[in-house]
């Protein structure tokens, strides 16, 4: 009886490993296709039977890619000042590109810095209103962001920052997820140490930065990987607040140009591995943390 | 509720302590809170007031009181578009809890790099980005160049082109179908690691006193990870609520409404038709619907 058992769900074991790596195949055919179709001929793209393998590569779909329209390289406006700096001429596409990378970095150093302050006094600090905050912020984790969006474009039109990438960047910063995250980290950190610190008779700032931050230090790490890939692919709100060429994000203007040259796959799909390969492989690197992002902040969930 | 008396060694909370505990509570908070309340905090309830005015750009709002609401009721589009999220999510919720659960329970105990890799390829179209996803997908799906209609006529499954996108019965399956690959990613890290934190001496126990995989699985290893599920039932439910770039970028909501949810209607209604009020409406109903399904899902997590 036993040994029958053994064997029958070693047999169910390896059956289910084979449907398993089958449907990994599955899952990692799209991002295939993609980067294949960037790099085969519209011959090949036009053909009723599909080529699994290009039988030729061409980089003919990034050449049209970068020539189709042209922009500055940057344009950093200051917020509320209305000063631009303006860079060199170069292909819309790598502008693109670097709105994204702009708009990912800040947001990642904003929501960090913010984040990793606030999480460590919701978790050591007993202040008045604190629960009421919390309640707050967990109340607001679980709604949609999506419906906040038409009035968050009022507000960012009011405060004159529509088609800026500081519309993007603010609600992606205070999006209360990265407190909520720190906050349990923050919880590790052992009362007596602060205790100590405090009896030493340093300040409140120099307890947060010598014995705070590296306790939370994963935690900023996880966090930081995080955000730089959520607001890369965050499309919903680069749709709604940026409507210029310029500020385009690189997700927006392949979508934008998606819908002008619906059938020219080649081209869009150049546009798509421009967009999803850099991100890819920030992942993969940072694998380890992000993982440990996604887990801890279900912890309490 | 002031401070909540913390016992710490030798005395309790002085009223000076309170208070500077107070100031550097609010000092370190106050970066993190200009963003959340200006920018998460104030829109919200924008949101909620907005929805009893007919706004729209270049005028003064007018009150109307719930007439937006009422509206909403009668409107056959927008009860079209809560029909189709209902489907999204009564479909993909379950198929992707279930369906982590079980490839997370085979390979969260592979030797070497295997269950990291797996855990990787199946969180890729996640990281590819909803746009890169979109635009592979509808040349997948399309009419004339897509390998569906290929494969399919390949193995006989169909005998002529379909229009996958273009027609009105399968563009909603379509659609989940796509929805389904971008959200299983997360389930399954969050379970392998919630399955690697199971208790291993209760199940060796359990091996011991004669229990079957299937026992050990439902009676050892479920309800430790009960929290893990609910988690992923409460974010995957406000994920296939949110379901958005995909319907914009491959359907419109058409062909005639039938892939029209509520988060593409809202879209619809304040940034083409420009009635923010209506579209506000809509948002808090929104709202409601996942704030009561939450509930209702930790309700029923708490009695089990």
């Amino acid at each position: 009886m036993k040994k029958t058992m053994t064997v029958r769900s070693k047999c169910y074991k390896i059956l289910s490993i084979a449907v398993i790596i089958l449907l990994a195949i599955a899952f990692a055919f799209p991002l295939y296709w993609i980067i294949t179709g960037s790099f085969k001929t519209a011959k090949a793209i036009n053909s009723t039977t599909p080529q699994w393998i290009p039988s030729e590569w061409v980089m003919d779909n990034y050449q049209k890619l970068f020539s189709k329209q042209r922009a500055p390289l940057w344009s950093i406006g200051i917020p509320f000042t209305g000063i631009t700096f303006a860079g060199p001429t170069v292909p819309a596409s790598i502008r693109w590109l670097m709105n994204t990378i702009f708009m990912a970095v800040v947001s990642m150093i904003l929501t960090c810095a913010t984040s990793a302050m606030a999480g460590y006094a919701l978790a050591k600090k007993r202040f008045i209103g604190r629960t009421i905050l919390f309640s707050l912020i967990v109340c607001a984790m679980a709604l949609p962001k999506q419906v906040i969006l038409i009035p968050l474009l009022r507000e960012m039109s009011a405060l004159n920052l529509y088609n800026t990438i500081w519309a993007v960047i603010f609600p992606i910063v205070g999006w209360p997820f990265g407190v909520f995250l720190i906050k349990q980290f923050a919880e590790g950190i052992p009362g007596e140490m602060m205790e100590a610190a405090r009896i030493d008779g340093a300040s409140e700032w120099k307890t947060f930065t010598n014995i705070a931050l590296p306790m939370i230090k994963p935690g900023i790490g996880a966090l930081a990987i995080f955000t730089f890939i959520n607001s890369w692919n965050d499309y919903f709100m680069q749709l709604i607040m940026l409507s210029s060429t310029e500020n385009a994000t690189i997700s927006l203007g392949i979508a934008r140009m998606q819908a002008e040259n619906s059938t020219d796959f080649g081209l869009i799909m150049a546009g798509a591995a421009l967009a999803a390969v850099p991100i890819i492989v920030v992942f993969l690197i940072f694998q380890k943390y992000f993982t440990k992002g996604i887990t801890m902040g279900a912890v309490k969930g | 509720m002031a401070g909540k008396a913390k016992k710490t060694t030798g005395y309790s909370m002085s009223r000076a302590l309170v208070r500077r505990e107070t100031i550097a509570g609010y000092a370190f908070m106050l970066p993190n809170l200009v963003f959340f309340v200006g920018f998460v905090i104030y829109p919200m309830i924008q949101c909620v007031i907005t929805s009893f005015f007919d706004s729209t750009m270049n005028r003064a709002d007018i009150f109307v009181g719930l007439g937006n609401y009422i509206e909403l009721f009668q409107d056959g589009v927008f009860l079209r578009a809560l029909w189709n999220t209902i489907i999204i999510v009564v479909v993909s919720v379950p198929v992707t809890c279930i369906f982590s659960l079980w490839v997370s329970s085979i390979i969260y105990d592979l030797k070497g790099p295997f269950c990291s890799l797996l855990r990787c390829v199946f969180y890729l179209p996640v990281v590819t980005g909803s746009v890169a996803v979109a635009v592979v997908w509808k040349w997948m799906y399309n009419n004339y160049y897509g390998i569906f209609n290929y494969v399919g006529k390949g193995l006989g499954l169909i005998d002529k082109n379909i229009n996958w996108l273009g027609d009105e019965r399968f563009a909603l399956g379509c659609i989940i179908l796509i929805l389904l690959t971008t959200s299983v990613g997360q389930p399954i890290v969050l379970y392998v690691s919630a399955l690697n934190n199971v208790d291993a001496s209760l199940v060796e126990a359990a091996e011991v006193d004669g229990a079957n995989r299937m026992q050990c699985f439902w009676r050892i290893k479920w309800p430790q990870i009960m929290p893990t599920t609910l988690y992923i039932l409460v974010i995957t439910t406000i994920n296939s609520f949110q379901c958005f770039a995909l319907i914009q970028l491959l359907t419109s909501g058409g062909p005639n409404h039938s892939t029209d949810t509520i988060m593409y209607y809202i879209y619809h209604t304040a940034f083409k038709l420009y009635r923010y009020g209506y579209g506000n409406a809509m948002g808090v109903v929104l709202a409601i619907i996942i704030a009561v399904l939450s509930a209702a899902q930790f309700k029923m997590a708490q009695s089990d």
